[in-house]
């Protein structure tokens, strides 16, 4: 449909611009992890956003679409560069290959292309990968910080390594030493986790998100979390652990804020952040899974239409005591 | 003025790029008179105007060439002196783009005005009651010049207690500036009609909402505003759409116009400073509302700037005015660039409600584009003013799901344009909305014609079947009845029928009567009224009446069963009288069920009387009420010997009716002075019919004036006779006052019967 009426100015926002917004908030975590990991993590990027824009201007021509405007937009470079920083840096090339393929095909474009997927692409491609090849998706290769010259740290993350520790009837105060662990996460990680956290609040700033996932997220972690930490300190992490631990901040700011796939009302969204916190670290907690996030976000993909139907706004005019069902 | 007010705000909104000072820096223009006004009937919200010159008149600036036509509507005012040129359908600035009817008047030059205008100046405004100012408001044709153009007269009277009166000098759109400019240089008369205002609507205070980035306009308002304590400036930050009606309340005071509900709910009424000065133009100067301020502007116009021009100006003359135009405009719009909408050329004339006209260069305006998917990134629900969801009533407007479109509040939309004006995906949400508002609307429309529609065809295929029946009857009868009823032969002869409704209605009517009259001289008895479809059954009628002592009947019509009926019960007893009714046509289902019970009612009643005389009544469209007093006639008649009945039929036509009316009076009275020349009872039938769509009045009268005269002659003899008219009509909605009018004729035609012993016939005639 063209503009054949109001409103007449010219829009200045983007697809293109919220994505490359995305990215640049991306920048400081991925900087840190490649510092941290090494060029893998830069290699698996590349290779990841190449075979998702690959894939996306394939289908594009199968669909008989235009190329140039969903190219440009952004969209399958983001889910290439989630999806990329959620394998292993040194998982053989193939996997990033079949992840990106589920992602995009799977996770995208069966439901339409941009805009109509349920759920969300990475994660999609992340679960795929995550389920068919638990070995590789697992291994994660020792740190190499730049600025550490001792020798390399065990492979293990941090929760993973917890969970292992815990299970062997370990206290939390007698692994606090352990090489996984850092200042108060994971080791390493930690950091990653704070760029993460100080990308997320570069989009907060540019409204490219808005607050009610990410702080839905790390309330209902930190609810959840706090209760069982309070309630034994030895065998549950603090709340902080897990905030810094793991995709928790990546999930918080990038993943769980996709739009397409996430609750669109103000209260939906917050419900939907917290659900998600909450079963994030039920699945670390309990599951069979050393991290949540991923199944936590596909599982509240599922709810968010839901949500939005029962918490609409209140709308101007509209009786306080009886908002829209 | 008093202390600071504190300041609400609204939700959401935007900060747009204003270039309101393209405009503001020459001070408002008067623009001469242009050759020639078109000034459209229709510029405010209601009724168009009804002109009230002809084409050659000479008019006079401030004269009235079209008058309001009912309540929400408003007059047309000459904008100069000159010669009415053409009144005929033009173009005119509105969304649809379409064509109204227009008064083109050809300036002759002279700028004359009424020697004496049409109402007194007022020195003292406090001397005038609010009622007067009102009507000087309205006489003065003075609209809402914010944009809907709601008849400002219509606010003055609120009908509830107003608190507060809120002048709406927000102009929060992007490029206009004329409230600015009038409010900068005209305060004091903008001051003067809010106390005109205050004064109409008792209301003790009122607060002037101005953007904080029209300084002058401000410190102007201030300054002639000292003086009176109930008026207050308050300055709104800057932010679209802060000019919206409840956006502005929201701010001033808090409060939320209830969705659906409107400020006066809180006590509020809502002006635009621009009528604020043209009430005041009206009860200080007794000046029409013939110009108005009008910013012409947009990066096409060489000199864009701010003009009070003449309403009815073409807006080319304006921007010629403005220096033309510096490259060939890419766009033309009326209004701002978020709620204004395109015009297809500048030959189209300024109304009331033009505030802006917007010629854009290339590029400045958003390219036509398509639209990406949505994102459902959640912009357009941040910067919505109301709070809805945009993307997701987008989502279903899209989907042809209006219903949960609408359940999304799409009808609390206010087309503000801000959720469009932030997505990233480009896509013209508003267009959505306002294309399902317009399917929504016309879904209801087809579906109330759909009912009608469906009604008339469920009526027909009663009616035909009914006539079915009719013919037959009446064929078998015929021969026994045509030996006896040579005599009659001549009524039955005289039928015309008529295929076709409406006119042929009055054609029918006549015939009836016609008949009767012929009937009634040359015979003793009775004389029928036929009506088209019933000839043979007149006759047959006639031809048993003859036959029997007592007194005719008429025939009706169509109708049938029930007639058949009555005349089989008739028959059976002695006294002989039959009368039909017709009922004729019918378009309604109802009606004819009405019938039957009337009918049987009325068979019941024969039957129990040795001379019975069944009457029936049919009548179309007729309501219930009709049939009452049809049958209080028949029982009327039941208890006196003769025999008569009266039917009355009715049909209705529906749009020739008053010519049908009028055709129906003379015959029946016609019919009656014929029946009156006779000893015999005759009956005397009436029947009219016909009202139609008009007026119901005009019915009315129609109808009782033959009954009442039927009633007359019918007393002054001996032989009583009595005319049932009854009339229904055609039109649903006029019906129920057509009833009940018609009930006082029947119901002095039931009494002038029981004075009489004699039997009287009714005929009637239907129509169709
Ligand atoms: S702003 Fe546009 S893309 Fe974003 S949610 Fe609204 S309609 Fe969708
Ligand atoms: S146009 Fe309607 S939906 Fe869009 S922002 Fe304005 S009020 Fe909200």
């Amino acid at each position: 449909m063209k503009t054949l009426s109001s409103p007449f100015l010219p829009v200045t926002a983007s697809v293109g611009q919220v994505m490359r917004d995305v990215l640049i908030a991306l920048a400081p975590g991925v900087v840190v992890y490649a510092l941290l990991f090494g060029p893998g993590v830069l290699i698996n990027i590349v290779l990841a956003v190449l075979t998702c824009e690959l894939i996306e201007a394939a289908v594009l021509k199968l669909r008989g679409r235009a190329l140039k405007p969903f190219l440009l937009d952004s969209s399958a470079l983001v889910t290439g560069v989630l999806l990329a920083l959620a394998v292993p840096p040194t998982a053989p090339w193939w996997i990033i290959v079949v992840g990106c393929g589920f992602a995009m095909l799977l996770g995208k474009h069966v439901y339409g292309g941009l805009g109509y997927n349920p759920f969300n692409p990475a994660m999609v491609g992340f679960v795929v990968l995550l389920i068919s090849f638990p070995v590789q998706m697992t291994a994660w290769p020792s740190m190499h910080p730049l600025w550490d010259t001792t020798d390399a740290v065990s492979g293990a993350t941090a929760l993973d390594h917890v969970k292992t520790q815990l299970s062997l009837e370990r206290t939390l105060s007698e692994i606090r030493g352990d090489t996984p662990l850092g200042l108060f996460a994971g080791r390493g990680w930690e950091w990653i986790a704070l760029a993460y956290l100080l990308g997320g609040g570069y989009m907060l700033w540019r409204r490219t998100i808005r607050w009610q996932i990410p702080v839905g997220l790390l309330l209902g972690m930190t609810v959840i979390a706090g209760a069982f930490w309070a309630y034994d300190g030895d065998r549950y992490a603090s709340p902080l652990f897990h905030w810094f631990s793991g995709a928790t901040m990546l999930g918080a700011f990038f993943i769980a804020t996709d739009p397409v796939s996430a609750a669109t009302t103000p209260r939906g969204r917050f419900v939907f952040g917290f659900g998600i916190g909450m079963l994030t670290y039920v699945i670390r907690t309990w599951g069979g899974y050393p991290d949540g996030i991923a199944f936590a976000v596909l599982l509240f993909n599922i709810c968010a239409p839901t949500l939005d139907r029962y918490l609409q706004p209140r709308i101007y005019g509209q009786r306080r005591d009886k908002p829209q069902a | 003025m008093s202390l600071m007010t504190r300041l609400f705000g609204f939700r959401g909104g935007l900060h747009l790029d204003y270039r309101k000072e393209m405009s503001t820096g020459t001070p408002i223009q008067i623009a001469p008179v242009p050759p020639q006004l078109i000034l459209p009937l229709s510029q405010h919200a209601g009724n168009p105007a009804k002109p009230r010159v002809k084409v050659g008149d000479r008019v006079l600036r401030g004269q009235t060439i079209a008058d309001a036509d009912g309540f929400v509507s408003l007059p047309v005012h000459a904008g100069t002196s000159g010669i009415v040129s053409a009144i005929e359908p033009r173009p005119i600035p509105h969304a649809s783009g379409l064509s109204a009817p227009c008064i083109v008047i050809d300036a002759d030059g002279k700028d004359e005005a009424l020697a004496t205008p049409e109402w007194e100046p007022a020195e003292d405004i406090n001397a005038l009651d609010a009622q007067t100012i009102r009507d000087r408001v309205r006489r003065a044709g003075v609209s809402g010049l914010g944009g809907a153009g709601f008849p400002s007269f219509i606010k003055l009277a609120p009908g509830h207690p107003v608190e507060t009166l809120i002048i709406n000098g927000a102009e929060c759109e992007p490029y206009i500036s004329c409230d600015q400019l009038l409010m900068a240089e005209r305060a004091d008369e903008i001051i003067g009609g809010i106390q005109v205002i205050l004064h109409t609507i008792r209301a003790g205070r009122c607060l002037i909402g101005i953007e904080d980035n029209k300084s002058w306009a401000i410190a102007a308002l201030k300054a002639a505003a000292a003086a009176d304590q109930r008026i207050e400036v308050v300055v709104v930050p800057t932010r679209y759409p802060q000019g919206g009606e409840k956006q502005l309340i929201q701010t001033l005071t808090g409060l939320e116009v209830p969705s659906r509900g409107l400020p006066l709910d809180l006590g509020l009424v809502v002006q635009n400073p621009g009528t604020a000065r043209a009430v005041w133009r009206a009860i200080r100067h007794a000046e029409p509302l013939t110009s108005r301020v009008v910013t012409v502007t947009g990066s096409a116009v060489s000199h864009p700037q701010n003009f009070d021009a003449r309403i009815g100006t073409p807006m080319r003359f304006l921007i010629d005015l403005a220096g033309g135009y510096t490259t060939p405009p890419d766009r033309l719009l009326m209004g701002g660039p978020m709620m204004g909408f395109a015009l297809p050329t500048d030959t189209l004339p300024i109304v009331k409600s033009t505030n802006c006209i917007l010629a854009t260069a290339p590029g400045e305006l958003r390219p036509d584009e398509d639209a990406m998917p949505c994102i459902r990134c959640g912009a357009c629900q941040d910067a919505c003013p109301i709070n809805l969801l945009p993307q997701q009533m987008y989502w279903h407007a899209r989907g042809k799901e209006y219903d949960k479109a609408q359940s999304l509040n799409l009808f609390d939309c206010i087309e503000c344009g801000c959720c469009a004006q932030v997505c990233p995906s480009h896509i013209p949400l508003v267009q959505y909305y306002r294309h399902a508002k317009t399917e929504i609307w016309s879904e209801q429309q087809e579906k109330r014609k759909a009912d009608a529609a469906r009604e008339r065809h469920e009526a027909r295929l009663a009616r035909i079947e009914r006539e079915e029946r009719a013919k037959e009857e009446a064929r078998a009868r015929k021969k026994a009845l045509l030996a006896a009823s040579q005599a009659a032969a001549k009524p039955a002869a005289a039928t015309a029928p008529s295929p076709v409704e409406a006119s042929a209605s009055a054609v029918g009517n006549d015939d009836p009567v016609a008949r009767a009259i012929a009937a009634a001289k040359a015979k003793k008895a009775a004389a029928p009224a036929a009506d088209s479809t019933s000839d043979d059954p007149v006759a047959r009628a006639i031809a048993a009446a003859k036959a029997k002592k007592a007194a005719a009947t008429s025939g009706t019509a169509e109708t049938d069963d029930p007639v058949a009926r009555a005349i089989a019960a008739a028959k059976a007893k002695k006294a002989a009288a039959n009368a039909d009714a017709a009922a004729t046509n019918t378009k309604r289902a109802k009606p004819s069920a009405a019938d039957d019970e009337r009918i049987a009612a009325a068979v019941a009643a024969a039957q129990a009387r040795k001379a019975a005389k069944a009457a029936a009544a049919a009548q179309p469209q007729a309501t219930t009420e009709a049939d009452d007093p049809v049958a209080r006639a028949i029982a009327a008649a039941q208890a006196r010997k003769a025999a008569q009945s009266a039917d009355a039929s009715v049909p209705a036509a529906p749009q020739s009716s008053s010519a049908t009316t009028g055709d129906a009076d003379d015959p029946v009275a016609r019919a009656i002075a014929a029946a009156q020349a006779r000893k015999a009872a005759k009956a005397a039938a009436v029947a009219s019919e016909s009202p139609s769509a008009p007026t119901p009045a005009t019915n009315n009268t129609a109808d009782e004036d033959p009954v009442a005269r039927a009633v007359a002659a019918a007393k002054a003899k001996k032989a009583a006779k009595a005319a049932a008219a009854v009339a229904p009509e055609p039109v649903p909605a006029a019906a129920s006052e057509t009833s009940a009018q018609t009930d006082d004729p029947v119901a002095r035609a039931i009494a002038a019967a029981k004075a009489r012993k004699a039997a009287r016939a009714a005929g009637e005639t239907p129509t169709e």
